[in-house]
């Protein structure tokens, strides 16, 4: 089985600090780590290997830097890394990043399951694993929670929705983007960080995947970021206090008044 | 301080230090209470290789040496010296089979070792041979292809958890010490049974049980090097294990002094935080300054270790003495730093006090490493 995760190097969650005037996030001196979802995706990468056997391929788009991502999933168990770089990736939205992550792994070529975090903690957005299954035209679950049964030709997985699960059955290859539920990630391994301190991950430019040059980067992206701010803090409720049936009574006119 | 590790000791100190951190530390207190054994954080510490990094690449190791594993050591203990002694103890276990073990028994054991598969315990204290290790009256004799072992071993670290044990017995009493010789025995084998779990004051993640050889026959090539060498590889073991112990102590005592600074900032009284108080600033600075120290005699004796130095009985027993009496006056001052919630169980740090004790017992008490760096000292100067 060939397991592909796609991962994202996210600033520390601990450290965000946003650029006031182009409204985006300031990346330099923040101190960059694997997007906390991710983490997840590749334990179960990882785990679908000790399970199935096959290999596991872990692919980002990135700056060069990225590539440290990269070698902390080697270290994690992955086999072998791929690294996406180009400038002209550069102001990507999450349409023109799947799209380039999708050229990417139709370059690796066969693979029967795609695993990606649920979302990036950075951005939010949650679209780049459904959108690169879109781009290969092949199924997708979102959110799943769990890998119950796998085989070279389908697979069983619940989905985590807000009241409870689904259980959806799926041919293969499919996607799947994952949430905490699915695993505990393991701690890394010496052997791992020793393998991963030689590994040379491939280093791809949007020539090298045949992308559509008018697909990649700022052109390719339809989404415009007109402004980020910080929602003003929701004013603090009102309290009716009395007896029970007036309380109830009042209650009702006021909710008569807002028309609910 | 920099004590210039390689880059392959700073990664093993780092993962060592966040599996503490994030595994042991949040659960330090559950296994503290319950006496459970920590199966859950010996199975985190097999897959992160940690039980290999002192072991030769050839059994499935990293390589390294004693320094690597005290590394380990000190980065576990800062969180729990109980559970720390899981692995530590289970180094004391492999150390005769790497010393003085043959090809065929280290390609046997080790790698399991290596990989964390399989722990390992070191069998020589009896009810009647404590310091006076010579005394042990469990014995083995030989017949035909096998050896039969009979006697009990009291206060085995790791027995019952282990799966290898390596155990000194007599095969000749009439040659006292020399009559001593050392045997691997799988758990498992008939006439190998464990006594009761002992209750303790610390260290209470660690399994601490008597170990009942009755008939116990074991193939005579679990035989470490020949007979009557059994002293020998207990001494050679112990030269190598007393750093580790040591660095246990330094774990100890710095895992105590971080609380006992953290709680000094934000602990308040007669309207500033107590760390503003010289009288705690002097505490906290010779507790500082004692454990600086003993961390550098420990990782100056691992590496005279490693290098091969023929002799290092007294540089180990050195280590051992200063670290443990350095963990048990270090962890004391927390608990005097804390003041009446150091007392407290709900509060971490008189466990870093009933955990250091035993650093001054166990593989030689303080008295008998004293012994043992006077009886050194006193051969090199004849020998002037």
């Amino acid at each position: 089985m060939h397991i592909i995760v796609c991962i994202k190097q996210v600033p520390n969650t601990t450290d965000v600090r946003i650029d006031p005037v182009t409204n985006t996030l300031i990346r330099e001196g923040v101190e960059s780590v694997i997007n906390p979802f991710d983490a997840y995706a590749i334990e179960e990468a990882v785990r679908l290997r000790e399970r199935c056997g096959g290999r596991v391929t872990v692919l980002t788009m990135g700056p060069p830097q990225a590539e440290n991502a990269l070698r902390e999933a080697i270290g994690l168990g992955c086999d072998e890394a791929v690294l996406v770089s180009d400038r002209k990736f550069a102001g990507s939205d999450t349409w023109a990043t799947s799209y380039t992550l999708a050229s990417a792994i139709k370059k690796i070529g066969d693979f029967d399951v795609i695993l990606c975090g649920k979302q990036a903690s950075d951005g939010d957005t949650a679209q780049v694993g459904p959108g690169i299954s879109t781009h290969l035209d092949i199924p997708q679950v979102t959110y799943v929670k769990k890998i119950e049964e796998i085989s070279a030709e389908k697979a069983k997985v619940e989905r985590m929705t807000e009241e409870g699960y689904d259980v959806v059955e799926t041919p293969l290859p499919c996607l799947f983007t994952v949430v905490k539920e699915l695993n505990t990630p393991r701690m890394p391994s010496l052997k791992g960080m020793l393998r991963a301190k030689s590994a040379k991950p491939l280093k791809w430019t949007a020539e090298d995947i045949e992308a559509d040059p008018a697909a990649l980067g700022l052109d390719g992206s339809p989404t415009r970021v007109i402004k980020i701010f910080t929602p003003e803090p929701r004013k603090g409720g009102e309290m009716l206090k009395g007896d029970t049936a007036d309380v109830a009574a009042e209650l009702a006119e006021l909710l008569k008044d807002i028309a609910l | 301080m920099d004590y210039l590790l390689t880059e392959q000791q700073v990664m093993i100190r780092d993962l060592a230090r966040k599996i503490a951190e994030e595994k042991i530390r949040p659960v330090a207190a559950h296994y503290d209470e319950t006496e459970e054994f920590a199966w859950p954080i010996m199975k985190v510490l097999a897959d992160s290789d940690l039980f290999g990094v002192y072991l030769p690449e050839q059994y499935g190791g990293l390589g390294g040496g004693i320094l690597d594993m005290c590394l380990v050591t000190e980065e576990l203990s800062k969180a729990c010296g109980g559970i720390a002694l899981g692995y530590a103890g289970t180094g004391l276990g492999a150390l005769p089979i790497l010393l003085h073990g043959s090809e065929e028994q280290k390609k046997k054991y080790l790698p399991d070792i290596a990989a964390g598969k399989k722990l390992a315990a070191f069998c020589i204290t009896e009810a009647e041979a404590g310091s006076d290790a010579g005394s042990i009256k469990t014995t083995a004799r030989k017949e035909g292809g096998k050896y039969i072992l009979n006697g009990t071993k009291q206060w085995i670290t790791n027995a019952g958890e282990a799966e290898i044990y390596t155990v000194i017995a007599s095969t000749d009493k009439s040659k006292g010490v020399r009559g001593a010789s050392a045997f691997v025995v799988e758990k498992g084998t008939k006439g190998m049974e464990f006594g009761k779990k002992e209750k303790k004051l610390g260290i209470r993640a660690s399994a601490t049980r008597e170990v009942i050889f009755t008939d116990c026959e074991i193939p005579a090539a679990n035989l470490i090097s020949r007979e009557g060498m059994g002293f020998v590889i207990a001494l050679k073991t112990f030269d190598c294990s007393r750093p580790g112990v040591a660095a246990q102590a330094v774990g100890i005592a710095q895992g105590a002094l971080d609380h006992a600074l953290d709680y000094s900032r934000t602990r308040v009284q007669f309207d500033q935080p107590i760390s503003a108080f010289q009288a705690v600033q002097h505490m906290l600075a010779d507790m500082g300054t004692q454990v600086e120290a003993a961390r550098a005699l420990v990782y100056a004796t691992a590496r005279m270790v490693d290098s091969g130095a023929k002799s290092v009985a007294k540089e180990s027993a050195m280590a051992k003495l200063f670290a443990s009496e350095v963990a048990m006056k270090v962890a004391t001052d927390a608990v005097q730093i804390f003041g009446g919630y150091g007392y407290m169980r709900d509060y971490p740090v008189e466990k870093y006090m009933r955990d250091a004790k035993i650093t001054q017992i166990y593989e030689g008490t303080s008295q008998i490493q004293r012994n043992v760096i006077a009886a050194s000292m006193i051969k090199e100067a004849i020998k002037k």
